[in-house]
């Protein structure tokens, strides 16, 4: 008897040590986790305020050899491939999330497109970049901004897809049901009440697909390409910063190296703030205003 | 079903008396036409992502249809890499592939499971939300960004402190000979294990959520301690989906490209060394592909991407499934 409860007294000390031990592990590796994404941003920041001033915004890159330069060319030619790639993706996106929510519901090929849309989240986007060039730049012959945008733009289609169709499924059933009932044909229930209502969360659905393709390189190596000059047309191959972030990186030069850390900075703030934006904006509750 | 059925049911029940607003509505016609056309065009965007997927695999199947014919499914075991002489295998880069990946889902996963358990079960309410937003920042850094940051600060991290450590404790295994460059497939592991982290940690977290708080209620009232509550209560019933989660972040880390072309060295060979310089399958693509002078030699770069496509698109879908079937009909707690 008095074993048993000795046994038993073992038991409990082992399993309490056990639970210690454990915990701490889960915190260890919570700090591991943490480590590496405080490392990066404290050596990012420290030397990517360094170099960073007025010329980085304003002018073109330089020679080799020479000191100063900016990459004023590549933040343009970002915004233009990323502005493409939203006019392809954004559309297509929002409309099939429409038809997953609205109109495909419990049908096999919603959930068919709904699971592909999540494999090809998956795709690498060096995929993604040596598609487009087989399709566009092999057949014209020429790198161009039209072929980056196209590669962003399908990358960007299965994200804002599967968030808008989540956040239209948020927008409660008796808001459809009002609308309808006032004799409004479907399709602009759709538009004018469920899109409307859900629009917050789709937006930031949209900012969150843009910040995502912001900072891929691999698909715009053989499509955008990159350039050291102003762009001059959308049929041309155009500069886009995480290119040029590349190519400074694996230069064997400091004041490329320079540059390099201050273009990082500055994609990085983007796309910081644009998820903190959203993180902000869903965590208030995407409908708040509405319901 | 029901707001059609229920619009049209309650019209009929007014039918007897013609009311102005049906009227109104008569006077502004029928909107079958535009509630077709409109279901029409959603109903195509959707489908465009199915042909997005047709159109990748068509088009990199047409683009590598020269080194298809030439090496045949032989590409695929041949470990010869000589563009002058136009003779491609793949195997350097699958090896490489497969190595570096492995290498992260070993750092990876424990960190991210350590996480999600500590996420979930342990932290106080308070720092839940901070600390899931901190791990998901982790997910936002371009790939790019690691690079610069592991070239400028990991490789000497490693070159200086890790691998001398690792080459006296484990030199004899024979896995870290050769010279400590500071880049090689080791360095290329543990940036992908840093990029694969979020991913794998979230969606386990996820699935943890998933699981009912009745399990947990269950075993606490047995007298178990959190640990074993835990264990018995969460992990157990999750486990298919954590499964899921880690062969996502595979299939995250097989394609990731742009970091690990900045650390791996950019050699097609074959070592027994951790530390020795190597190519995957995706930095291969990125490195060479605009040297590609002639056709063959691009249309080899085509296959491997190919590959990759069919790998990725593979795991990506077995991993969804797992994931779905444990998430699937959960109640929506997510934090």
């Amino acid at each position: 008897m008095s074993e048993d409860f000795k046994g038993g007294r073992l038991n409990s000390i082992v399993r309490t040590v056990e639970n210690h031990f454990v915990t701490g592990l889960a915190v260890l590796s919570t700090v591991l986790v943490v480590a590496p994404l405080v490392a990066v941003f404290s050596y990012l920041l420290y030397k990517g305020a360094s170099s960073l001033n007025w010329a980085f915004f304003t002018k073109l890159p330089v020679p080799v050899g020479e000191t100063g330069g900016g990459m004023a060319n590549s933040i343009i030619g970002s915004a233009v491939v990323l502005g493409l790639g939203s006019l392809l993706g954004i559309p297509v996106g929002i409309a099939a999330g429409v038809y997953l929510a609205e109109f495909g519901r419990g049908r096999v090929l919603a959930n068919m497109v709904r699971f592909t849309a999540d494999v090809l989240n998956g795709v690498p986007s060096i995929v993604m970049g040596i598609s487009v060039y087989a399709l566009i730049v092999l057949r014209e012959k020429h790198f161009s901004a039209y072929a980056g945008g196209a590669a962003l733009g399908i990358m960007m289609v299965p994200t804002i897809t599967r968030t808008t169709e989540e956040m239209l499924l948020t927008v409660p059933h008796n808001i459809r049901e009002a609308a309808l009932g006032l004799g409004v044909p479907n399709w602009r229930a759709v538009c004018s009440v469920m899109l409307r209502t859900a629009s917050p969360g789709i937006i930031t659905g949209c900012m969150l697909a843009f910040a995502r393709v912001a900072g891929e390189t691999a698909p715009l190596l053989f499509t955008a390409f990159g350039n050291e000059f102003w762009p001059t047309g959308l049929n041309q191959p155009i500069a886009a910063l995480p290119l040029q972030i590349y190519t400074y990186a694996i230069s064997p030069y400091d004041d490329q190296h320079r540059l390099a850390w201050a273009g990082a900075l500055v994609l990085i703030v983007l796309i910081m703030v644009s998820v903190t934006l959203v993180r902000y904006v869903t965590s208030r509750g995407v409908l708040k205003g509405a319901s | 079903m029901t707001s059609d059925q229920e619009t049209s049911s309650a019209s009929e029940s007014n039918s007897e008396q013609i009311s102005p607003i049906r009227i109104y509505l008569a006077g502004r016609g029928s909107s079958a036409t535009a509630d077709k056309s409109f279901v029409g065009l959603m109903l195509l965007c959707a489908l465009s992502i199915f042909a997005i997927v047709l159109f990748i695999a068509y088009q990199l199947t047409i683009s590598s249809s020269l080194s298809l014919h030439k090496f045949g499914v032989g590409f695929f075991f041949r470990s010869a890499w000589d563009p002058v002489n136009g003779n491609f295998g793949a195997l350097p880069f699958i090896f490489g592939t497969l190595v570096t990946s492995f290498l992260a889902l070993l750092i990876s996963v424990p960190l991210a499971i350590g996480v999600a358990v500590f996420i979930t079960e342990m932290c106080p309410q308070a720092f839940r939300t901070s600390l899931s937003f901190l791990t998901e920042l982790l997910a936002a850094i371009p790939s790019v960004v690691y690079g610069l940051w592991a070239i400028f600060v990991l490789i000497p991290l490693m070159r200086d402190y890790v691998n001398p450590v690792l080459i006296h404790l484990l030199g004899w295994t024979g896995l870290f000979g050769g010279y400590n460059l500071g880049l090689g497939l080791l360095t290329a592991g543990v940036i992908l294990a840093i990029m694969i982290l979020p991913i794998i940690s979230s969606l386990t977290r996820e699935v943890m959520m998933a699981v009912p708080h009745s399990q947990r209620e269950a075993v606490l009232a047995l007298g178990a301690t959190r640990w074993e509550m835990i264990r018995i209560g969460v992990l157990q019933n999750a486990r298919i989906g954590i499964v899921g989660a880690v062969i996502l972040g595979l299939g995250r880390a097989l394609g990731e490209t742009m970091a690990v072309t900045m650390v791996i060295g950019n050699s097609p060979k074959i070592s027994h060394s951790l530390l020795a310089p190597g190519h995957t399958m995706a930095s291969v693509i990125a490195n060479e592909f605009s040297e590609a002078s002639d056709d063959m030699y691009l249309s080899a770069l085509i296959e491997i991407g190919l590959a990759l496509f069919i790998v990725t698109v593979i795991v990506n879908a077995f991993a969804r499934l797992l994931v779905w079937a444990v998430t699937r009909g959960a109640p929506d707690r997510a934090a």
